[in-house]
């Protein structure tokens, strides 16, 4: 079974972002990128497929800048066999990744298209469901358990209040919540077999498929910052607070 | 203008989330119709009617809608989506799992958790885990919205006088079915509406140490919640979870035990109106944006905050 994961180049989940002064974004000049961290987790669940005999082969696609190219390097370092850059300097959206996702799985034909739940920059939580609707496929988004036997998937996912069990027929998407796997560290030897392996570099138009923003960014601002409140020294004082000060309790 | 709501609902009654929801559509302007989709909800449907502001409900009753399936769901909505400018869903699990696959299905690009309306083209909506504010502007025909209920305070469950019509569903997919749920049982509110919620971090040290939040959680009738690294570490369920991929709340007071206050966890509690933290690190970024805290060990604390309550 080929299995396709899609991973985003994205601002490191440690970097305290900073809103530009012009207001038009936020500052990702000189700050350290990483892999979005549920495709991270999404990648992890395809080697362990394949290492578990379920997945033969696994394609890591990206679509951005020529940049992502590490990303794609760091996915293969984790163990996918090959690479596909769907490369453009456009701001893609999310409807624009489904679209371009859907044109790579025209040429694939994977029967699984792992994608994290979300990106961490722009938390749209998108794109799989909308690839999904693109082919007409099931969804399982939001997995924290995946398993594959008789053409079918069962997946686990993390829903409001708890958890929900669903099976999907294959060709299916799923979206990898937080609790799927914990990654495994890329060990040096195969980040030098990663350099090896091959990616391909496609072009939107060469899919076919018009990326254009529906959507345009009037500006972007600081949340309004909370006031650093006081130090109580004990329960009587915090509770006397409670009461008369914020009237929060009675 | 018309809006269509999807409706968060239990078959039986509307969920506080529908609510918060048909606020955002009444600021959009124009009608307002309710679409409740489910199995033998006959009476949830009744009650979305009665929504302040509510002119219609859209009622579609099958059991192949009975767990909300995204593929069900979203040929529901796509078939009566053309007579609405506005699709709206509350951010919920449900929402953020069907409301995509209906926007994609209309080539349309959803707009995500929008926090305010500032005209019917124009929303705002946090990114980066709520460290910046977008404003957006979408150029689609039809606009496909998921609402944080937090930014939108809840309209009134009654009031309304909206007519309930049957809408037929669309034959079951069959891509997808149901096997189970897992539901944590608890007699305290829901995280995500709770006037006061009690939460505990990686400083609580196992799962029964949370134990010792219960008692302040019953005096103040408060839910319960935890951070992602108390999560992880196994002392509580995966959906106790605030934070920039769990829950995202904004309670009346919000108090924080053990918790650090990492971004990723302010990121789903800062807007709460009271923060309070206890936290043996006084130098723990908590204390930035708590109102009032106390540095100190929690297991002598917190029963002390206990005591002070009764009295």
């Amino acid at each position: 079974m080929k299995v396709l994961v899609s991973v985003k180049r994205v601002v490191d989940y440690n970097v305290k972002v900073r809103v530009k002064s012009d207001g038009t974004g936020v500052e990702t000049a000189n700050v350290k990128m990483s892999m979005n961290p549920f495709d991270e987790i999404s990648v992890e669940e395809a080697v362990r497929l394949r290492e578990a005999g379920v997945a033969t082969e696994i394609v890591v696609v990206s679509c951005g800048p020529l940049a992502c190219q590490e990303t794609l390097r760091t996915a293969l370092a984790i163990g996918a066999d090959r690479a596909i850059l769907v490369e453009t300097d456009v701001e893609l959206q999310p409807l624009a990744v489904a679209k371009l996702l859907k044109a790579v799985c025209a040429r694939e034909s994977p029967q699984l298209v792992l994608l994290g739940k979300q990106a961490i920059d722009d938390d749209s939580n998108q794109t799989g469901q909308m690839l999904a609707a693109l082919m007409g496929w099931p969804q399982a988004t939001f997995a924290s358990k995946l398993t594959i036997a008789d053409g079918k998937a069962q997946v686990t996912r993390e829903v409001d209040g708890g958890l929900e069990t669903i099976t999907v027929k294959l060709p299916t998407i799923v979206t990898s919540d937080l609790r799927l796997n914990e990654p495994r560290y890329v060990t040096l030897p195969n980040i030098m077999k990663a350099k090896k392996k091959t990616l391909e570099n496609l072009k939107p138009d060469a899919l076919g498929v018009d990326v254009t923003p529906r959507m345009k960014t009037v500006k972007v601002v600081e949340p309004p910052k909370r006031k650093a409140g006081i130090k109580v020294p004990d329960a009587a004082a915090l509770v006397a607070k409670l009461r008369n000060e914020a009237k929060v309790i009675s | 203008m018309s809006c269509l709501v999807i409706a968060e609902h239990d078959n039986k009654s509307i969920k506080v989330a529908t609510l918060n929801t048909v606020a955002a559509a009444a600021k959009i302007g124009g009608e307002i119709h309710v679409l409740v989709a489910g199995s033998g909800s006959g009476a949830a449907a009744e009650a979305a009617g009665k929504i302040a502001g509510v002119t219609k409900v859209l009622h579609a009753d099958a059991p192949h809608l009975a767990d909300f399936l995204a593929e069900n769901v979203a040929a529901l909505v796509v078939g009566v989506a053309k007579n609405y400018t506005h699709i709206l869903a509350p951010a919920t699990s449900n929402g953020k799992n069907v409301t995509p696959r209906v926007a994609a299905l209309l080539d349309m690009q959803q707009i995500s958790e929008i926090v305010s309306v500032e005209s019917p083209d124009t929303f705002v909506r946090p990114i980066y885990a709520g460290n910046a504010l977008a404003t957006v502007q979408s150029s689609d025909a039809i606009k496909v919205i998921t609402v944080r209920t937090t930014g939108f305070d809840a309209v009134a469950a009654t009031g309304g006088s909206g007519a309930v019509e049957s809408v037929a569903a669309p034959a079951d997919s069959g891509l997808s079915s149901f096997i189970s749920r897992e539901v944590s049982k608890s007699e305290r509110p829901e995280l995500t509406a709770a006037k006061i919620i009690v939460s505990g971090g990686r400083g609580m040290g196992s799962g029964d140490n949370f134990k010792i939040l219960e008692p302040l959680a019953d005096k103040l009738g408060a839910a319960m919640g935890a951070s992602r690294a108390a999560v992880d570490a196994g002392f509580v369920p995966n959906d106790w979870q605030v934070g920039q991929t769990g829950k995202i709340v904004a309670p009346d007071l919000y108090i924080a035990i053990g918790i650090s206050g990492a971004i990723q966890h302010l990121a789903g509690m800062k807007d709460s109106r009271v923060i309070v933290c206890v936290n043996k690190d006084e130098e723990a970024p908590i204390f930035s944006v708590a109102d009032y805290g106390i540095v100190g060990d929690l297991f002598q604390v917190v029963p002390q905050i206990v005591e002070e309550l009764k009295k």
